[in-house]
């Protein structure tokens, strides 16, 4: 397996330079592909709908710097940050929102259903909970194959209500799966608050199965990865299962429409989290303290990402479509058109 | 070559592809027999004795009893083939696809063409179905329009002993998510089984008999009724063709269409509900694009549109059989 030399552990900050960069970065491009997708959505650019992942960029990234390329990862609904996070390319991302055919899915999958397998991102998923079983075979397959890989099954506190998820803890547990359980805890699942509809200690419905589990402040991002590398190594040697909850703010609506929350969140909740506990902006103030980087490299590395997001946004919104014979594409392996039998069975 | 029973010859397809590749794994509830120590050899190897030897063969690191949770398990076959395993699971009924159907429709089924082609999800889920068993409701159900219904999915469904291997063995080689049903009363009729591994392609009818008055398209089990209602028929002058679609997904519209064309005059007997199903399907089929060769009305013959019952007297009177399946040849040939 590559490994990604990772430090970031004890000793001067400065040693660790690079990789906390490499983190302010990531960061960074996530807000910056989110600020654009926004954008593209309010000028009527974007079909369909998308969830923003601003304001929860510390638990992808967090978690994602403490994985290898081979690592696997399964995402949610609100995945665009799990994606870049592990290794995506903003032109492809952008073009699998825009629906072209050089997008990660070749526009057949959309903002949902993004997918990188390149990087082990096996893919978002539109059924609220719905990747737990997959996160959990693909962590199966690295236990009966002997392969080192982690896989990370992310999801939000509402997933926690579906009964998958315990099924799936249950097995994991027996099995001893190298398998990481992370719960996005953002307070909302779309317009209603968490406590409404979790009874209980989320984390302690994760120990019932015995599995060790730990909550960390989601806006911290040297925190999560911290917690993290720790897991990752853990379950590469046997240990796992794992659950962690994360605990994080969602800045915008549910989705991108939803712009007046008036009637279920207040903005001043909102504006606390977004003043005080903004993970970019109190990295940022660390790294400068610490002295990694100045003020004016930060801002530089501000303005380089939104320069490649602005660029990627523009190659994609001038990338072509995918032809319209590509609508029976790719529905069974080796048969290139799969509704021959409506038209023309008998030619 | 030798006389083996259908759930014999599904067992000699999984030690065969077991052992010819090692990603090849086994889960579900009690497929290793249920045991877990001493006599494991001997065990029953699951509900129905399909997936018997193979612990003893080849360890728990490839043939695994899950909890009873269906969406866990066939959710994580999904998982696991989409990352380069090919597992092969067992769910015991095929009706309880209803508490976990989630992990089949919307995941496995649609990865590849979600994930726009650059998605491999090879994984068999193997099921029992059928109605005859006096097992009522939630044991009995045909399920397989449902599958059908779903792009992404293939659907075998065996009628002999012979296909059960090959089709079995060409579904775990199969790159895409194969349900595999296997009709509970098939498992102790016995046939002709080859020793060797061998496969049967999907897409490919196999044509059961050849006669011109008349073509039953029959599934499964009914299959074997078909040929009952062809020998009455023969005493009666009638001839007919009989055609075995084998796979519902991908279907041989070609041998369909053939012998419909050829006869004039069809009968499709299907053990799944009526509303939506196979019959209809085929039905559709063959009006659309043969209806200048009908010489008479297309006859379906399936159960009503009812839940499977209980007591034998109606579980009888619900499942086509030769007596039925001979009388709609008769209205067919004399229209
Ligand atoms: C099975 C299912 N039920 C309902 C929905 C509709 N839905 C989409 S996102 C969502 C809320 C999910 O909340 P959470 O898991 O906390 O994730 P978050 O949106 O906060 O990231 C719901 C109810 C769905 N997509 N799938
Ligand atoms: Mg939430």
């Amino acid at each position: 397996m590559a490994k990604r030399a990772t430090k970031a552990a004890a000793g001067d900050p400065k040693d660790n330079a690079e990789d906390y960069l490499r983190m302010y970065r990531q960061m960074v491009r996530i807000r910056a592909f989110e600020d654009q997708a926004n954008q593209l959505y309010l000028s009527a650019k974007m079909p369909g709908l998308t969830h923003m992942y601003s304001g929860q960029e510390a638990v992808a990234v967090g978690i994602c710097e403490a994985l290898e390329v081979t690592d696997r990862i399964t995402s949610t609904h609100r995945g665009h940050g799990h994606c870049v996070a592990k290794g995506a390319e903003f032109k492809e991302m952008f073009c699998e929102l825009l629906g072209r055919a050089e997008g990660y899915c070749r526009g057949k999958g959309g903002s949902m259903h993004i997918a990188d397998q390149s990087n082990g991102n096996l893919g978002a998923n539109a059924i609220v909970g719905g990747s737990m079983g997959i996160a959990t075979g693909s962590a199966l397959r690295a236990k009966l194959q002997g392969a080192e890989d982690v896989t990370v099954c992310f999801f939000g506190d509402g997933a926690t209500a579906q009964g998958l998820w315990y099924e799936v803890m249950n097995m994991a547990a027996l099995w001893k799966l190298p398998v990481i359980y992370a719960c996005e805890n953002n307070g909302y699942s779309e317009y209603t608050r968490t406590a409404e509809i979790a009874a209980g200690e989320i984390r302690k419905r994760a120990e019932a199965f015995g599995i060790e589990s730990f909550t960390v402040d989601g806006q911290d991002v040297l925190a999560v990865n911290r917690l993290a590398r720790d897991l990752v190594g853990r379950a590469r040697r046997g240990e796992g299962p794992f659950f962690v909850e994360l605990e994080t703010y969602r800045y915008h609506g549910h989705h991108v429409g939803d712009i007046n929350r008036d009637y279920y969140r207040a903005r001043d909740e909102e504006a606390e989290w977004k003043s005080l506990r903004d993970p970019i902006v109190n990295f940022g103030k660390w790294l400068e303290a610490e002295g990694v980087a100045s003020a004016e490299e930060l801002v530089a590395i501000g303005q380089a990402v939104e320069e490649d997001a602005a660029e990627a946004v523009a190659y994609a919104l001038e990338a072509p479509y995918p032809p319209g014979e590509e609508v029976d594409m790719h529905v069974f392996a080796g048969v290139p058109h799969a509704l021959a039998y409506i038209d023309g069975a008998k030619a | 070559m030798s006389e083996k029973t259908f759930r014999a010859a599904l067992n000699e397809a999984l030690h065969q592809e077991m052992a010819a590749n090692p990603d090849v794994v086994v889960f579900g509830e009690d497929v290793t027999g249920g045991l877990g120590g001493d006599g494991e050899e001997d065990a029953w190897g699951g509900a129905f004795g399909v997936t018997k030897g193979l612990l003893a063969a080849y360890g728990r690191d490839r043939v695994l009893d899950t909890p009873i949770s269906e969406s866990a398990f066939v959710g994580a076959a999904g998982g696991a083939a989409l990352t380069g395993l090919r597992p092969v699971v067992e769910i015991m009924f095929v009706d309880f696809i209803g508490v976990c159907l989630d992990q089949v429709m919307n995941q496995a089924a649609k990865f590849r063409y979600m994930f726009g082609g650059k998605a491999r999800t090879p994984m068999v889920l193997r099921a029992t179905f059928g109605a005859g068993a006096r097992s009522a409701s939630q044991h009995s159900q045909a399920l397989y329009p449902i599958f059908t219904h779903i792009p992404g999915l293939k659907v075998v469904i065996p009628a002999t002993p012979h296909d059960a291997k090959g089709l079995l063995i060409e579904a775990i080689r199969d790159d895409d998510p194969v349900i595999f049903l296997e009709n509970k009363m098939l498992y102790d009729v016995t046939g002709e089984v080859p020793d060797q591994s061998y496969t049967v392609p999907f897409g490919e009818a196999r044509v059961v008999r050849e006669g011109g008055d008349a073509t039953i398209i029959a599934f499964g089990r009914m299959v074997g009724r078909a040929e009952d209602a062809a020998k009455t028929l023969a005493k009666e002058g009638i001839d007919v063709t009989i055609v075995d679609p084998r796979t519902t997904s991908p279907l041989d519209t070609e041998t369909i269409l053939e012998f419909a064309e050829e006869t004039g005059r069809v009968v499709v007997v299907d053990e799944a509900n009526p509303r939506c199903g196979m019959a209809a399907d085929i039905a559709a089929l063959i009006a659309e694009e043969a209806f200048d060769a009908l010489k008479a009305p297309i006859l379906k013959v399936t159960p009503p549109h009812t839940p499977v019952p209980y007591a034998p007297e109606l579980e009888d009177a619900y499942l086509p059989d030769a007596a039925r399946i001979a009388d709609a040849v008769r209205r067919v040939t004399q229209h």
